[in-house]
């Protein structure tokens, strides 16, 4: 019995590295939902957040890196806005197209900046941030206090956007402009500016995300590299109950069902391992099903 | 109206043209050389029309109808990807035992049980939406994810080719194939979507059916008050027939293109189809223009990326700038209602502003 302390050790930070993007995407994604926008875009700005963060990085450091990451994200959603919010059209369309023009426009990008193989590909990366003391707690030590930063970002950011959302003036006329618009408007909340911030905000997320995803986790760009995090985010949005806490909880599960691969290999059982990657999906669902009748989102989601 | 419709469609492709044409420039690349690349790869000859464009464009027009009508009805089906996957895994394995039926019967039949495979595999979200009430946008994206580690799985497992070496199956029964046009490589399927379409017009337009999915789409409780519509299984209809039909296009597609299963058959079919679907306003012949416009699109960028070393990737920005400058167009013009509302009052409903 002496390895298991290791092994679940080990799988716990591997959770915690894993939900890490999408922790990052989905708080981001809840603030823009909140206000009645349903991002499909983020896909495409995590995308983009880690082609910027990986060419930030190779030209100066990971910091400029991370910088470049979230600017490229609210760059792609100040585009989704002027579409959605400045002129009112379909959210779900609009996002669809961000993706898919990002995929086109990180890979053209990517080949032009590193050639077709773009292999060799040496990036500087955030190293682990092991927190005096906390870091050496037995198994929970390594996978919460021994993170690169955005991991602590991610936790720091749960309670700020809360306290944002449910606390002050703002966060209640973002929420009330999700809810009802029109009722919003007529109590003197610029709705449109309060949901082009947010999702700004969203955006700013998103790319933090992507940067993360190369700069904290895989180490390098593909293309395509996302494989549909961003449209994960939005599952555990609404598996979070689009609260900031209950965001963060759904991401680490859904990051604890992915890291069970890591886990099953190691414990080399004989079973095909397609099926441990269907498993985060599956329970999601069975997570949604489960929810019937719990959960209500916010009222004017997706209406222009 | 259509008129306008046909002005703002070639706006928006002459922008994304010139976006892309843009941004090549200031990378670059030779634009004149990847534009003409573009060109004849699509529609520079007989073959690149028919081998090319056509057949790349048969699975998005496929697809795109079956979405156009969950769409009418106001069902988000965003995993025709993984529909998609399950009729090319289903159609391969029948394929792969119906060496020794007549041809039109075995193809017959590896087309029908793709149509199952995509029923089969919406079937969850459906319950899901009707049963649980979970919003099918998620259920069905959540679904792809599932669909292609199956097809990773099926590809290395139960349907690997004989030799086990690659992740791949063995080729389909000759009889199980599409028959193809002499000298060409488009196959039959182009045939079936464009007689799809044109049924589904039919529908649309004459049938009872065909105003429920509309008068549902545009509003569940006022289709339920004044139509006495079961707004709940129209939309669950609606939703399982998209799903068929993606599914049935992947029947087609390993019947007429591939003949075979492997990993990234699709290169995003069920993700473009939504453009597509929507590009051409849900409805069909508007479906069938705008499926063979990205069909071009993207027949013509392999063209791009041989001859001038263009990624290929590169004209899913010229999609995306379509769509965008298309959405803006009717927005503008409709002063802000949702694209599906628009079109609900585009194609002539009393309460268009639903």
């Amino acid at each position: 019995m002496t390895e298991t302390i290791p092994l679940v050790a080990g799988f716990l930070a591997a959770a915690v590295r894993v939900a890490t993007p999408i922790m990052l995407a989905a708080t981001g994604e809840t603030i823009t939902q909140r206000s009645g926008v349903l991002n499909l875009g983020i896909e495409g700005m995590m995308l983009a957040g880690a082609l910027a963060a990986t060419l930030g990085a190779t030209a100066v450091g990971p910091w400029t890196g991370v910088a470049l990451g979230i600017g490229a994200g609210m760059l792609l959603a100040a585009v989704f806005a002027l579409v959605v919010i400045g002129a009112r059209a379909d959210q779900v369309i609009a996002g669809t197209a961000i993706t898919l023009g990002a995929v086109g426009l990180t890979g053209t990008i990517y080949r032009q900046a590193y050639g077709a193989g773009g292999a060799g590909l040496d990036l500087p990366t955030l190293a682990p941030i092991p927190l005096p003391g906390l870091s050496s707690l037995p198994i929970l030590g390594p996978a919460l206090f021994s993170q690169p930063a955005p991991t602590y970002l991610g936790f720091l950011a749960v309670p700020i956007v809360w306290w944002l959302l449910f606390r002050t003036r703002a966060g209640l006329a973002l929420r009330a402009t999700g809810e009802s618009a029109e009722v919003a408007r007529a109590s003197g909340v610029p709705t449109r500016r309060v949901r082009a911030a947010a999702t700004l905000a969203g955006g700013g997320f998103a790319g933090l995300a992507g940067a993360t995803l190369v700069l904290a986790q895989v180490g390098s760009f593909a293309e395509r590299m996302t494989a549909g995090r961003g449209y994960v985010a939005i599952a555990i949005v609404v598996l979070g109950r689009w609260h900031p806490a209950g965001v963060a909880v759904a991401a680490l599960a859904f990051g604890a069902a992915m890291a069970l691969q890591f886990l099953f290999q190691t414990l080399e059982l004989d079973l095909p391992y397609q099926l441990f990657l269907m498993l985060p999906y599956v329970l999601a669902l069975l997570a949604l099903a489960g929810m019937v009748g719990r959960v209500r989102a916010p009222a004017d989601l997706a209406k222009p | 109206m259509r008129a306008r419709g046909w002005l703002v469609g070639t706006g928006a492709l002459l922008a994304g043209i010139a976006v892309l044409a843009t941004g090549l420039g200031l990378a670059g690349y030779d634009a004149g050389l990847a534009l003409g690349a573009l060109w004849s790869g699509a529609f520079g000859s007989w073959y690149a029309i028919t081998s090319a464009t056509l057949v790349r464009s048969v699975p998005l027009v496929v697809i795109g109808l079956g979405l156009a009508i969950a769409f009418r009805a106001g069902a988000f089906n965003i995993g025709a990807e993984g529909q998609f996957y399950a009729g090319a895994i289903a159609a391969t394995w029948l394929g792969l035992h119906v060496g020794s039926l007549p041809a039109p019967l075995a193809a017959a039949a590896v087309l029908s049980v793709a149509l199952l495979a995509g029923a089969l595999w919406v079937a969850v979200p459906v319950l899901l939406r009707v049963r649980y009430g979970v919003l099918e946008v998620i259920s069905t994206l959540l679904l792809n994810f599932v669909a292609e580690a199956t097809m990773s799985l099926v590809v290395q497992g139960p349907l690997q080719e004989r030799q086990g070496i690659y992740p791949q199956s063995d080729a389909i029964a000759e009889a199980a194939r599409l028959p193809l046009m002499p000298g060409t490589r488009l196959h039959a399927g182009f045939l079936i979507a464009l007689a799809g379409a044109a049924v589904l017009h039919h529908l649309f337009t004459r049938t009872v059916w065909g105003f429920q999915l509309r008068a549902v789409g545009l509003g569940q409780r006022a289709a339920e008050i004044s139509g006495r519509i079961d707004s709940r299984w129209a939309v669950a209809g609606a939703l399982a027939i998209s799903g068929a039909i993606a599914g049935l296009a992947g029947g087609i597609e390993v019947a007429g293109v591939s003949y075979a299963l492997f990993q990234n058959l699709s290169p995003g079919y069920g993700f473009t189809a939504i453009a597509v679907a929507l590009l051409g306003r849900l409805h069909p012949l508007g479906v069938v223009l705008a499926g063979i416009l990205f069909g071009a699109l993207e027949a013509g960028a392999s063209a791009m990326q041989r001859e001038a070393g263009v990624p290929a990737v590169a004209v899913y920005v010229v999609e995306a700038v379509v769509i965008l400058v298309v959405l803006l167009a009717e927005s503008l013009r409709r002063g802000g209602t949702t694209a599906l509302a628009a079109i609900g009052s585009a194609t002539g409903t009393a309460w268009g502003r639903g």
